[in-house]
């Protein structure tokens, strides 16, 4: 057995070394899972570990090669989002509300890669219900930044992004319904794309704001990317937003060789405001470096405006609260979930189980979406924010007129410190800027690592698409990736080999 | 002081006839034991997602059709937001500012005349389950097998002015949507509910303040919770009073109705566009399908069989009170001829209905068929049976069922119904009786009308009832 050093091995690599016969499924499922229960007690990015079931899926899967089966995922170990339900293994979504939920169902995107003969390691923490920017709000506990154990992974899929970055699982899952995965990938030094609303089937996954959510995967490249998008997405007729498009191979622009000029006719749009004065200067620094770059391999640069995009971030508040106010609803204690232990009657048992079953994050956000969407003021907020909404989608149409992909910080900052922001909602809102803007127009958008702060933390670039623009993106980062090698650096200390 | 007027609107639920559920595959089947047919969409666990059944909505388009109603092209489905144990999402998905079905409208019949209600609209929507006070020791059971179950909500406008006519059209409603397929109509098992929105005023005046009567679930339930609630308003205005906007539940036990909850109570539902599901499309060729598959109407079928068939307005509308019930009549009429279609409506609006209504059974569990039927007539028509035979043969083919592939001359002669016809036998009884008779032979030349039936009656006794009467007379005539 010759492994690989698990802290950088991509996907790809993992699956030619399984092809070549270097490691069992068996023999990579047991490393990985080894890094996992060394890491657990100092990072705590998952909230299960299935130990039994990877081992078995494994086994599973060297069989499958032994008769002759192959594909990219066979044999490659993976982590799930807490929110993808799973069957006969928990989804907690980090609340105590389902802290000992187990669903008697997979997930769409589950069932899809677990087809493609990957193998499922556990589930990764999260911001409890996705509602965060920082997996605080997780109930299991906080989850560090494995490159800087004080400072956050981002959220909410911060889980997944920590694992990911600290070599736990080459790769994982996330969902982002305002920046979710692409903002934890920015903070943890990884790639992660927010295909098309409509790409990737909402069923099984446990819902925060349904207009806006969107599954996508979290890897160490754009290449391994590529190869989980192309398992994950494709039409569900179970989710009514599901778009009936035929199979896509996301990989079919990575193919072609490097060239000198790889990027060339490419057309990058750059908004003003994604360069204005709330942009850490660190941050800017690399995006201004990755333009340069990305130029030097072709691409050109066009300024575009988006000029309703300063209003994102309160439309988005409105939104996806409202949404979310609606969507949790379900969670009252009657047939699943948490149950109060006393209470007097029907009112008492709703109002004991949510109060006790929810964080205060969540409580916020199903208070704040009660509110808009009360009589009388369903008009000045919900109403007003869905036109805003549109108006958003417009501008980003408009841009792409001009432009091929718009690119910018995928944050203003870097990680911030654990607590922080987590005493100021607000502030922590605002951080969304950059990223709520393609969940309101439904567009593409990933992030892909371009450098870090002299604090030494990663500093994520955003690539933004028309509709269906997947395959372009993960082709633009994919050649960005082969000039640079910011995705392939590693947090001190992971390396246990 | 001027007289009152009453005014009222229905709303109904009819309980759309799918095989699965508005949002998820799930029967829909009645009687189930408890939560046997709620899937994870209908149990609402976490991640999962509805998708509305093409079936419901294709019969929400046919009804749209039936009632001369705009087909909205787009309609959106909101989620109407509560908190109730038989809820599981804690919201029903419905659809609120724009409907599938919007406008058209009833014309129904009453001892006034004719009548047309304007709809409002008709909705789409899913039911919720069903909580279960009783046998739980104090608590509640809960059964999801109704949740999800696809409902058409029809609302109509203020148009009915009295419990008469809130009947009447409940009734015609309830026989199109049995008509157009859309509905099984069953009240008992509540696939047919109709809540009451009752108001008075005095002629001239302003709408009054109105209150929405719950449980409505028979039309006599409805007449009679009606008729109650607006002697309760005028009373109640009479003595100076005030009529409170609430809602009030009917009870059949004591025939009145009592307060459930006032407006102040009301939710707030909360209706937002279901992120979910798309709007709702639909395309001019699937309205024009549905409309080249509509059944031919009840007023419709009326007026033709008044106008082929020659028949009077009141055989024709009974007939088209169902779409099997009508077919039943064109079936036999086809086989017996036009010109004999009113001896085959005589024998339905009669013999049949009665032994329906006496047995409790539908004309499609009938056990005479059409075609039965048919024969029946034409055995009456051609002198083989005497109406009383005929009853008789009917009710001999009643007796021996559905099933039985009874030949109607075999029936007749095995119970020696067989009219006798021959000119030759009937003559020699028509002598026989005149020569025991002289006195009363002596009467009738004398002009008495009463001596001549008394023949009648001896010629029938002596034939034992099977003597072809019309012939009998023809020749006692003939011989006087």
């Amino acid at each position: 057995m010759i492994l690989p050093d698990l802290s950088r091995a991509t996907v790809a690599e993992l699956s030619a070394g399984l092809t070549a016969r270097q490691f069992s499924s068996l023999e990579l499922a047991e490393a990985y899972l080894a890094r996992i229960a060394a890491a657990q007690p100092t990072l705590n990015a998952f909230v299960t570990v299935d130990p039994d079931g990877a081992r078995a899926a494994a086994k599973a899967a060297d069989t499958a090669r032994a008769e002759g089966k192959s594909g990219a995922l066979l044999g490659i170990p993976l982590a799930q989002k807490d929110l993808f339900m799973t069957e006969g293994l928990r989804t907690t979504c980090s609340s105590k509300m389902l802290a000992n939920f187990v669903a008697p169902y997979d997930a769409h995107i589950v069932t899809a890669l677990k087809q493609a003969g990957s193998v499922l390691l556990g589930k990764t923490a999260m911001d409890e219900f996705a509602m965060g920017s920082s997996t605080e709000t997780s109930f299991f506990g906080v989850v560090r930044n494995p490159w800087q154990p004080d400072a956050v992974p981002g959220g909410s899929s911060g889980g997944s992004a920590a694992a990911v970055a600290a070599g736990l699982t080459p790769a994982a899952t996330g969902s982002d319904t305002g920046g979710s995965i692409r903002q934890p990938a920015s903070f943890c030094g990884i790639t992660g794309i927010k295909p098309t609303y409509g790409i990737c089937s909402r069923y099984g996954m446990v819902a925060f704001a349904s207009s806006l959510d969107q599954a996508g995967p979290m890897a160490r490249s754009a290449e391994d990317c590529a190869l989980l998008l192309t398992a994950m997405a494709g039409h569900d007729g179970r989710d009514a937003t599901s778009l009936p498009r035929p199979k896509e191979d996301y990989s079919r622009e990575l193919a072609t060789p490097p060239s000198a000029k790889p990027l060339e006719g490419v057309r990058i749009g750059l908004p003003d405001v994604f360069f204005g004065d709330g942009v850490d200067a660190p941050v800017v620094a690399a995006i201004e470096a990755a333009l340069v770059e990305l130029c030097a391999l072709g691409a050109t640069t066009v300024p575009v405006a988006l000029p309703n995009l300063g209003y994102s971030v309160p439309t988005y508040y409105v939104l996806a609260p409202a949404e979310a106010s609606s969507n949790l609803s379900r969670f009252d204690g009657v047939r699943y979930g948490h149950r109060a232990a006393q209470y007097n009657d029907l009112s008492d048992m709703y109002q004991k189980t949510r109060a006790e079953g929810f964080g205060d994050e969540v409580k916020r956000r199903i208070l704040v979406g009660t509110y808009v969407l009360s009589h009388g003021y369903y008009d000045a907020y919900y109403l007003k924010a869905q036109k805003v909404r549109r108006l958003i989608a417009d501008d980003f149409q408009a841009a792409f007129a001009q432009c091929d992909v718009i690119l910018g910080p995928t944050v203003p900052t870097v990680a911030p410190l654990l607590g922080a922001q987590s005493q100021d909602p607000i502030k922590m809102y605002l951080n969304d800027i950059f990223t709520i803007g393609a969940n309101l127009a439904g567009l593409p958008a990933m992030s892909v690592p371009c450098g870090f702060a002299p604090n030494g933390l990663p500093v994520g670039m955003q690539l933004q698409g028309p509709y269906f623009s997947e395959a372009r993106l993960l082709n633009i980062a994919h050649r960005f990736q082969q000039a640079t090698d910011w995705h392939k650096r590693t947090p001190k200390g992971m390396n246990h080999e | 002081m001027s007289k009152w007027e009453i005014v009222i609107g229905l709303e109904t639920h009819a309980q759309l006839s799918t095989k699965s559920k508005m949002f998820s595959g799930a029967s829909t089947a009645f009687g189930a034991a408890p939560n046997t047919q709620a899937c994870a969409v209908d149990l609402a666990l976490p991640g999962v997602l509805p998708v509305a059944n093409v079936g419901a909505v294709e019969r929400a388009i046919r009804f749209g059709l039936a009632v001369g109603a705009t087909i909205n092209t787009t309609s959106i489905f909101a989620r109407k937001n509560y908190f109730y144990p038989d809820l599981p999402k804690g919201y029903q998905i419905s659809q609120y500012e724009v409907p599938v079905v919007q406008g058209g409208s009833l014309t129904i019949t009453t001892s006034a005349g004719q009548k047309t209600v304007r709809l409002t609209r008709a909705h789409l929507e899913e039911d919720a389950g069903k909580s279960l006070h009783e046998d739980f020791h104090g608590m509640t059971g809960i059964d999801l097998n109704r949740a999800g179950t696809p409902l058409l909500e029809i609302v109509t406008e203020p148009d009915m002015a009295s419990a008469e006519e809130a009947v009447v059209y409940a009734k015609a409603l309830h026989a199109l949507v049995r008509w157009i397929g859309i509905c099984d109509g069953n009240m008992q098992e509540g696939s047919f509910r109709c809540d009451a929105n009752v108001s008075v005023r005095r002629s001239g005046e302003p709408l009054g303040t109105r209150c929405e009567i719950k449980n409505l679930n028979s039309f006599r339930f409805m007449e009679k919770a009606i008729e109650f609630e607006v002697h309760r308003q005028i009373e109640l205005i009479e003595d100076g009073g005030k009529v409170v906007q609430e809602t009030r539940l009917f009870d059949p036990d004591i025939g009145e109705t009592r307060s459930m909850r006032s407006k102040e109570d009301a939710h707030d539902y909360r209706y937002f566009p279901d992120p979910d599901l798309p709007p709702l499309m639909i395309g001019d060729d699937w309205i024009a399908r549905v409309q080249r598959e509509m059944p031919e109407l009840p007023a419709a079928m009326a007026a033709r069989f008044i106008a082929d068939y020659v028949l009077p307005a009141y055989d024709a509308e009974q007939l088209t009170a169902s779409l099997a019930f009508a077919r039943y009549f064109e079936t036999a009429t086809n086989i017996v001829g036009k010109a004999n279609a009113k001896i085959v409506a005589n024998w339905m609006l009669g013999e049949l209905s009665a032994a329906l209504n006496r047995h409790e059974i539908d004309i499609e569990n009938a056990p005479i068929s059409p075609q039965q039927l048919a024969a029946l007539v034409t055995r009456v028509q051609d002198g083989t049976l005497s109406n009383k035979g005929g009853k008789e043969v009917f009710e001999a083919l009643w007796q021996s069922g559905k099933d039985s592939k009874n030949d109607i001359d075999a029936v007749i002669a095995e119970r020696s119904l067989q009219q006798i016809s021959d000119e030759a036998a009937l003559e020699k009884m028509v002598d026989d009786v005149l020569a025991q008779n002289p006195a009363i032979v002596a009467e009738v030349r004398a002009g008495k009308e009463k001596a001549f039936n008394s023949l009648v009656g001896q010629i029938m006794k002596a034939s034992r009832g099977k003597a072809n009467p019309s012939q009998v007379n023809v020749l006692l005539k003939k011989k006087l």
